[in-house]
C-alpha cells in the first residue's frame, strides 16, 4: 500500500488537537494530511470525562481557554453534530474553609477575563444545590461552562476534517519525521511517504519522541484517568460539578448516565491501553455515593480510562519549535485539554498560516523545558520518532 | 497450603464443578465463585424451591449426569470454600474483585480457573423485545428452575440442538408448541448422519425430538427467514418467509436463539490473548488441549473458551485442573489427561457435525430492518448504527459503541456486540473476523455504587 502526498500541512495525530487544527486549515485553503497510528479520537480526546470547564485552569491557559469557549456553542455548524454539549454551568465545591479560600482567590486572581465566576455559601448552595450533600463549605459556580461527549466530540471533528478535504489516514503510523530543504518528510503506515511544507507534533501521550527527534527533549509522562458511570437515573444534576483540591468530579448526560471520576487508572502489557483499578473504581463509587445521595442505590454499569499526555507543571506544550522552522507542538494537556482543544486547532491553523497568532500562547512554550546551555544552535534532523514511546513516571498532578 | 495462596475457580457449571473436583483430589482447597444461588450451571440449573418435579422430569436423558455433579459437588463441602450468588467483576494481577452481599471481596488466588459458561446468540428480529420473547435457553429456564412456560403457545424459533430440544420439553411439559421455524434449510440435518459414527445416541435423541414433535402435530419449518415477532404490548404472532411463501401463526410466547456465545469477558481481563474462530464467529481465548491459556497460571474450560456443551464442560474441567496440577508439579494421571484430550477431540469433530446442520444465518444481518432495535440497554436502532458507521466512516467495532453507544448499557455488549460485529461486517464488506471485537473492562456486570471493602478475611484463611 505505498502512496505519495505531497500537503501543506502534515499533522501527527487525530485527536482533538489535531482534528480540530486539521479542519481550521481547510479552512484556510490549505491541503492537509492527517495522521493517527489508530483511530481519530480514540485516545485521551475521546476518553475523557467530558468537561468543558474554563473554572480552575491556569491563568496562562485562560485567553486559548476563552476562545475555545467561542467554540462550542458553534459546534453544529462546524462539525454538523452539537456533540451533546450543554451549557449546564460547572459548579467547584469546597469541603473546609482553606479549599473554600483558594476558591475566593481565584475568583479575584481572574476577575478581569470576564469568566463569571459566582461565590456561593454554604445555606445558599443548600438552597440551589439540595441534590448535593457532604459537609461542603461553598462553591464557586462559572455558568457559562458545561460538559460535552468526549466521544462524538473528536470523531466529529475528524470527519468533519475529512468531508472538508483533509486527507486523513488512520492506522497509519508516523515512523520518521525529518526536516529537508524546503519541508518536511515523513514516512508512515507500510509506504506512505508525505511532503509537507509545515508539520504539527499533537500526537498526546506519544509526543515526546517526536519532539526529542528534532532536538527538543520535553518531560511528558502519562496519566491515565478512570470513570465510573451509572446506569441512566432520573434528573440528579443539574450542573457539571468538581471539587477543589480534586478527588472527585461528576456530571449527568442527559440520557441519565452520571459519569464520576477522580481517580487514575494503571497501563496495561501494552503501555497504550489502560484499566481502571478496582481500587480505583472503588473510591470514586464511594465517594459519589457519599456527595450526591440521589446515586445511592444505583448501579455502575461501566468503568473507563484512557491514556492521557501530562506535564509536570500541569500546562501543555503550544507553539512553533524552538529549533526547527515550519514545526509546530500542541500536546501534553494534562488531563485538561477537551475544552481548549478546538481553540488550539484554530491557533495552530493561525501559527501554520501566518506564523502568529493574537490569541497569547507564550507561556507554554515548548521553551520553558529547553536546557539552559544545551546544543546551540543546531537543527536536529529527526530520527528515530519511530521508536516506541515508554510510559514514564506515573503522573501525580492531581 | 502453606505460603500459596488459593486456586480460583469462576462457575460452578459442568466445568467448575468437575475442576474443582480434580483440585481436591490432590489436596488443593479451591475458592468457586457462581452467580446462580446454587451449582449447576445453566444446563443443570436447580430449582430455587423443591417442587416436587423428579429429576428425570427436569433433565430428561441428562438427569443422571446433573445428579451426578451435583452429588459430586455437594460432596466437596468442607473441602473447598463455596460463595454462591457471587459476581466476578474485576480481575487485575493476581487479584480479583467479587461483590457478594453488597460488599467487595478482594481476593489474591494463585492459579485461575475461568468456566463462565455461555450465553444465547441472538441476531435482532423485528419484534425481538416484546414481552413474551425469550432466549432458547432463556425459556429452558423457566420451565426447568421456575417450573413455568412462557406463553400457553408458544413458537421456537432460530436454529440449533436447543431449538429442537426447548420444543420438545415445553410439548412434555404440556404447552402447546405453536411451530419450530428454523433457520437452515432442510438439506443441512443431512450432516447429521456424519455425526452417527462419533455419537450415535445423541444423533438418534435428536431424531427423537423432531419425530415426537411431529407425531404430535408440531408444524416443523426449515429454511425460514424474515422473521418478524408481531405484537404491539406483548407477543401476538410470528411471521416468516419459507418456501417462497409468507406464513403467519398466532402464539402468546416465543423462544428465540441461534446456538450459542461464549462469555469471555474475565479470560480478557485476565490477559489472555484471543483469535478469531470461524466455526464460532466470535473472538475466542486460546487454549492448549489441556486448557492453558496464554497467561501462566489462567486455565480455560467449558463453554466459556468456546461451544461444545456440557458433556464437553465436564472434561474439559477436569483437565484444566489437571493442567494446574501439572504446572504446580503435584501428581496427575498422564492416562487419564490423554483420556480427556481424546475425548474432547472427538466431541470436537461432532461440534463441526452440529455446526454443518445448525449453521448460523449470518446472512440475516444485512437484512435488518433500520427500525429494528440492535442495542436494547441503549435503544440504539440498526439503522441508528448504520447512520453512524457513514458518518464517522467506522470500520471497526470499538469504534462503532463509541459513536453510536451500541454494546455501553448494562450488558456492555453481551447481548448485542455479535449482532452489531455481524451488522459492521455485512455493512463494511468486511469478513467478520475483520471487524474486531469489544474489549472488556470491568465491571463485567454493573454492580452496586455502594460496595463496602470486605474484612479482608482471605489472605488468612488461605
Amino acid at each position: 500500500m505505498s502512496q505519495r502526498l505531497d500537503v501543506d500541512v502534515a499533522i501527527i495525530g487525530g485527536g482533538l488537537v489535531g482534528s480540530s487544527a486539521a479542519l481550521a486549515l481547510r479552512g484556510m485553503g490549505l491541503s492537509v494530511a492527517l495522521l493517527d497510528k489508530g483511530f481519530c479520537g480514540a485516545q485521551a480526546s475521546g476518553v475523557n470525562y467530558g468537561g468543558v470547564r474554563r473554572q480552575g485552569r491556569p491563568r496562562k491557559q485562560l485567553p486559548l481557554s476563552q476562545r475555545a469557549h467561542a467554540v462550542w456553542p458553534r459546534l453544529a455548524a462546524l462539525i454538523g453534530i452539537d456533540g451533546e454539549f450543554i451549557r449546564s454551568g460547572h459548579l467547584k465545591l469546597a469541603r473546609g474553609e482553606a479549599e473554600m479560600a483558594a476558591l475566593e482567590a481565584y475568583a479575584a486572581d481572574v476577575a478581569d477575563l470576564d469568566l463569571g465566576l459566582e461565590l456561593i455559601g454554604h445555606n445558599d448552595l443548600r438552597e440551589r444545590f439540595p441534590w448535593i450533600e457532604g459537609d461542603i463549605t461553598g462553591a464557586s459556580l462559572c455558568a457559562g461552562d458545561g460538559h460535552a461527549n468526549p466521544r462524538l466530540v473528536s470523531a466529529g471533528f475528524a470527519s468533519a476534517a475529512r468531508r472538508a478535504g483533509a486527507h486523513v489516514l488512520e492506522n497509519t503510523a508516523v515512523t520518521g519525521a525529518t526536516r529537508n530543504g524546503t519541508g518536511f518528510a515523513i514516512e508512515a503506515g507500510e509506504g506512505t511517504a508525505i511532503r509537507a511544507a509545515a508539520l504539527v507534533n499533537s500526537a498526546g501521550a506519544w509526543a515526546g519522541p517526536f519532539a526529542e527527534s528534532f532536538g527538543e527533549p520535553v518531560p511528558v509522562s502519562r496519566i491515565y484517568p478512570s470513570m465510573v458511570v451509572t446506569e441512566p437515573l432520573a434528573p440528579i444534576m443539574t450542573v457539571n460539578t468538581g471539587m477543589e483540591g480534586r478527588g472527585i468530579y461528576a456530571r449527568q448526560v442527559e440520557r441519565g448516565n452520571c459519569v464520576v471520576g477522580g481517580e487514575r487508572g494503571l497501563p496495561l502489557p501494552d503501555a497504550d491501553f489502560s484499566r481502571p483499578t478496582g481500587d480505583g473504581a472503588l473510591a470514586i463509587m464511594n465517594r459519589a455515593a457519599g456527595l450526591f445521595p440521589a446515586m445511592r442505590h444505583a448501579q455502575a454499569i461501566r468503568f473507563w480510562t484512557g491514556t492521557e499526555a501530562a506535564m509536570p507543571d500541569g500546562n501543555p506544550v503550544i507553539g512553533p519549535s524552538g529549533t526547527t522552522p515550519g514545526l509546530f507542538h500542541a500536546f501534553g494537556f494534562t488531563g485538561a485539554g477537551f475544552q481548549i482543544a478546538p481553540g488550539v486547532g484554530e491557533v495552530l491553523a493561525e501559527l501554520v498560516r501566518d506564523g502568529a497568532t493574537p490569541t497569547p500562547i507564550e507561556a507554554l512554550s515548548i521553551a520553558r523545558f529547553a536546557k539552559p546551555s544545551s546544543t546551540s544552535d543546531r537543527t536536529a534532523d529527526g530520527s528515530g520518532a519511530a521508536r516506541p514511546s515508554e510510559p514514564q513516571h506515573r503522573g501525580n498532578l492531581s | 497450603m502453606t505460603g500459596r495462596a488459593q486456586p480460583l475457580i469462576v462457575g460452578a457449571g459442568p466445568a467448575g464443578i468437575r475442576a474443582a473436583q480434580a483440585l481436591v483430589a490432590v489436596g488443593l482447597r479451591p475458592l468457586v465463585v457462581d452467580e446462580a444461588p446454587a451449582c449447576g450451571g445453566q444446563i443443570y440449573r436447580q430449582r430455587p424451591v423443591p417442587d416436587g418435579r423428579s429429576a428425570k422430569s427436569l433433565y430428561g436423558s441428562e438427569a443422571g449426569k446433573a445428579q451426578a455433579l451435583h452429588g459430586a459437588f455437594h460432596a466437596l463441602a468442607g473441602h473447598i470454600d463455596y460463595w454462591p450468588q457471587a459476581l466476578l467483576w474485576n480481575l487485575r494481577d493476581g487479584d480479583a474483585d467479587i461483590a457478594v452481599a453488597g460488599e467487595n471481596r478482594r481476593v489474591a488466588y494463585d492459579g485461575l480457573i475461568l468456566a463462565t459458561g455461555a450465553t444465547d446468540r441472538i441476531l435482532p428480529v423485528p419484534g425481538w423485545t416484546l414481552p413474551g420473547v425469550f432466549t432458547l435457553g432463556g425459556s429452558q429456564v423457566a420451565l426447568k428452575a421456575q417450573g413455568c412456560a412462557i406463553g400457553s403457545r408458544v413458537v421456537f424459533a432460530g436454529t440449533g440442538p436447543l431449538l429442537y430440544l426447548v420444543a420438545w420439553q415445553y410439548m412434555k411439559a404440556g404447552v402447546e408448541v405453536a411451530a419450530v421455524l428454523d433457520a437452515a434449510p432442510f438439506s443441512a440435518k443431512f450432516a447429521m448422519l456424519r455425526g452417527l459414527p462419533l455419537f450415535p445416541a445423541i444423533v438418534l435423541r435428536g431424531m427423537r425430538f423432531v419425530a415426537e414433535l411431529k407425531l404430535r402435530g408440531v408444524a416443523l419449518h426449515s429454511g425460514v427467514g424474515g422473521v418478524r415477532i408481531e405484537g404491539t404490548r406483548e407477543v401476538s404472532g410470528v411471521a416468516w418467509r419459507s418456501g417462497g411463501r409468507e406464513h403467519r401463526i398466532a402464539c402468546d410466547g416465543v423462544g428465540y436463539g441461534l446456538t450459542l456465545r461464549s462469555e469471555t469477558q474475565a479470560s480478557d481481563l485476565a490477559g489472555c490473548t484471543f483469535r478469531f474462530d470461524e466455526r464460532d464467529r466470535a473472538w475466542l481465548p486460546q487454549r492448549d488441549a489441556a486448557g492453558r491459556s496464554s497467561v501462566a497460571g489462567v486455565y480455560l474450560a467449558g463453554d466459556g473458551a468456546g461451544i461444545a456443551g456440557a458433556d464437553a464442560a465436564e472434561r474439559a474441567g477436569e483437565r484444566a485442573a489437571l493442567a494446574l496440577c501439572e504446572d504446580r508439579g503435584l501428581p496427575v494421571s498422564p492416562e487419564r489427561a490423554a483420556r480427556l484430550e481424546r475425548e474432547l477431540a472427538r466431541i470436537d469433530r461432532f461440534r463441526d457435525v452440529l455446526e454443518a446442520a445448525f449453521p448460523f444465518p449470518a446472512h440475516w444481518a444485512g437484512g435488518i430492518a433500520d427500525d429494528t432495535l440492535l442495542c436494547r440497554c441503549e435503544e440504539i436502532s440498526a439503522g441508528e448504527a448504520r447512520e453512524a458507521m457513514g458518518r464517522y466512516g467506522i470500520v471497526e467495532l470499538n469504534r462503532l459503541k463509541a459513536v453510536s453507544r451500541v454494546g455501553m448499557g448494562r450488558c456492555q455488549g453481551r447481548i448485542c456486540g455479535g449482532a452489531a460485529a455481524e451488522l459492521l461486517a455485512a455493512e463494511t464488506g468486511q469478513g467478520i473476523g475483520s471487524v474486531g471485537r469489544l474489549r472488556s473492562q470491568a465491571p463485567l456486570k454493573p454492580v452496586p455504587l455502594v460496595l463496602q471493602p470486605a474484612v479482608r478475611d482471605r489472605e488468612t484463611a488461605a
